[in-house]
């Protein structure tokens, strides 16, 4: 049953947000009004002249874009091939999930919204999404599962500090998935002047197309400055952590049409893929319909979600977006999974030969250099997502066990 | 025709409509707890199908869910236990659930097994308008359920007509944008239902979300055709107790 078939243009899901079999907007009709508002005008607002100038001199001013492509030289040398480091740690507030607040922030101003809800797991969306409201003036709130909050502490006080109100949800298993919930329900219960920032590329269409566009400005600017570095736009691979995938979708965005790119997504398989305590969805998940859109979800076998298991936050979401479960189906990605173990081993490896402290879900990505049969003449592009401060405590409890 | 049909056309007034969950206060409570609602004056049963994650649903809805699915509560259990019903069960009976637990069961297999127990209908809030057209209404009217759409005070006129044309047996009217289970502004929605009254839609209206007892029922049945309630019921089994006693208090409440 599939309502998109003839898919050439990976960049475009059809009218109704379909990629293949995966998208939609399955949400109860009290949210229609809000999402039919978006669907409607975020493409007329996105191509407008004047909003795309906003945008880009908030990137550039704010945010600190064009983030660098730097060539890592001992790790080159060590996999035996050319890689670049797309540096999005080093955008305002530590990774690229700022790229689509900036741009989500000034399309709710435009919507003449005046109150922003959002959803957060470790905290980097919510931080990213309260910086932005600060900027604005605008009232945040973000609803956090209560488990999260207590094990992501410097990231509510952040929150917080930005003047945002930190809502702890209670419901389910307190985590990423139940926190998506409230935000939704809160948008459901005030709708008229809340405009509701989803962090990555899920959620009911246009939200998956919406957040990769704001995201495909890392792929854009990659395109230009490998032209620049080697004298070819293309690489032949695109490496990129999965959770929900949002930094994926910007660092695979104008690749995804050119099929000689090889798009590699790596999700985090916790102990182990088949270990029970894992987040590697498209291995463990079937065909389902979680947060309003069609996708892989990681359900029993009865169609209860449930929850998923990886040492980083960022990477521990039941579902994937539509556009990655599309691109998993359709083999035009490869996927990958790297575990708890390989992303610490490897946080700690980049640490010290490249001088950059990635974050946990980067560190997923590297983890599968040594797995992939590279040339010496191919150029690999790894989206460095974000830095590792935020997880500097559990770099801490790793280093004591190694002593 | 089918028996919502019937109970509409034997009693257009003060129709009601009580939820309850599935598996919920116990696993194997499901048929005593609609048995009472029938012999307690409920006129539809409108029967929730726990989900982990009920995004159109409130707390005290949602933590109901979670006590039938840590019951053990499935769809395959909850056919088991219908399998009989029609035995004692005389009232039109409604399925509410979400699409994910049903695509894994099997949309079309749902379908079959739904109409082959004795249910009459389907509320599924997160099967939307296009997919509904495109995708799954088919298995729907082919098995000979009928399919009631949700419409809130947001809802256009024009698509309302069309949410009313594909419904068949009642339509929902959210007394407004919310998740269930919140107190309403009860003057605005009178305004709302008398213009849905003067839209003079194909199916009757029963009307949910906020309504918990008599002058909430009266309220909004001065309007249309009935009301739906459920946080309010839910609310009642949770505080434990006989289940016969809780309903007929209950129910007493809201009917004299």
């Amino acid at each position: 049953m599939h309502l998109f078939n003839e898919l050439t243009n990976y960049q475009a899901p059809s009218k109704e947000g379909y990629y293949g079999e995966f998208g939609g907007a399955y949400i109860p009709e009290m949210l229609y009004g809000n999402v039919e508002t978006l669907k409607t005008q975020y493409l007329q607002i996105m191509e407008d002249p004047a909003f795309k100038e906003e945008v880009a001199a908030l990137l550039k001013d704010y945010v600190g874009r064009p983030t660098p492509l730097f060539y890592a030289e001992r790790l080159s040398k060590e996999i035996g091939t050319n890689i670049y480091l797309k540096r999005e740690d080093l955008c305002h507030t530590g990774a690229h999930k700022i790229n689509n607040t900036i741009g989500q922030i000034i399309l709710a101003q435009r919507l003449g919204k005046k109150k922003i809800i959002a959803e957060t797991g470790a905290g980097q969306h919510g931080v990213a999404t309260a910086t932005v409201c600060a900027l604005k003036g605008m009232e945040c709130v973000v609803y956090m599962g209560e488990k999260d909050i207590e094990r992501q502490a410097p990231n509510v006080a952040r929150m917080k500090m930005l003047g945002a109100t930190v809502v702890p949800a209670a419901s389910g298993s307190k985590t990423l998935k139940d926190a998506t919930n409230e935000a939704i329900r809160a948008w459901i219960n005030e709708p008229d002047e809340t405009h509701y920032i989803i962090g990555s590329v899920v959620g009911p269409h246009p939200y998956p197309d919406m957040v990769a566009r704001f995201q495909s400005v890392i792929s854009e600017e990659t395109r230009k400055q490998l032209k620049e570095k080697t004298g070819s736009e293309l690489p032949t691979h695109v490496i990129a952590c999965v959770g929900g995938g949002s930094n994926a979708a910007g660092a695979f965005y104008h690749f995804l049409n050119e099929p000689t790119v090889e798009l590699v997504a790596v999700e985090a398989a916790g102990h182990g893929v088949n270990s029970g305590m894992s987040a590697a969805t498209t291995q463990l998940g079937t065909t389902g319909i979680l947060h309003g859109s069609k996708s892989i979800v990681m359900q029993t076998k009865d169609g209860q979600v449930v929850e998923p298991h990886s040492i980083s936050a960022g990477l521990d979401y039941p579902g994937i977006g539509p556009l990655h479960a599309f691109l998993y189906e359709s083999k035009r990605g490869t996927f990958m999974s790297a575990t708890d173990e390989e992303a610490l081993d490897w946080a700690f490896h980049i640490s010290e030969i490249e001088g950059i402290i990635p974050a946990l879900e980067t560190a997923h990505a590297f983890s599968v250099l040594p797995k992939i049969n590279f040339k010496p003449t191919d150029v690999v592009v790894v989206c460095l997502s974000g830095r590792g401060d935020k997880d500097l405590a559990t770099y801490m409890q790793a280093m004591d066990l190694k002593k | 025709m089918s028996r919502l049909s019937e109970l509409f056309k034997q009693q257009s007034q003060r129709v009601l409509n009580v939820y309850c969950t599935a598996g919920f206060p116990l696993l194997n409570s499901t048929l005593e707890v609609m048995e009472s609602l029938q012999q307690n004056g409920a006129n539809i049963i409108e029967l929730g199908m726990p989900y982990s994650d009920p995004l159109a649903d409130g707390e005290v809805i949602q933590s109901s869910g979670n006590i039938a699915l840590a019951n053990g509560m499935t769809i395959e259990t909850l056919f088991e236990q219908l399998a009989h019903m029609r035995k004692t069960i005389h009232i039109p009976v409604v399925l509410m659930g979400y699409m994910n637990p049903i695509l894994q069961y099997g949309f079309e297999q749902f379908c079959k097994k739904a109409k082959e127990v004795g249910v009459d209908g389907l509320i599924l809030p997160d099967l939307p308008l296009y997919e509904f057209e495109h995708l799954y209404g088919t298995s729907i009217q082919q098995n000979g359920l009928d399919f009631v759409f949700l419409v809130t005070p947001e809802t256009p006129e024009e698509r309302l007509r069309k949410l009313d044309s594909l419904s068949t047996g009642f339509l929902y009217a959210v007394s407004s944008s919310a998740t269930t289970g919140k107190d309403k502004d009860f003057s605005k929605v009178a305004i709302y239902l008398q213009k849905l009254q003067a839209m003079h839609l194909k199916n009757p209206v029963l009307v949910g979300f906020g309504i918990k007892d008599k002058e909430t029922f009266d309220a909004v049945s001065a309007y249309s055709n009935g009301a739906i309630i459920g946080s309010a019921y839910i609310q009642a089994l949770s505080k434990g107790g006989s289940i016969e006693l809780v309903t007929s208090q209950f129910l007493k409440g809201v009917l004299n």
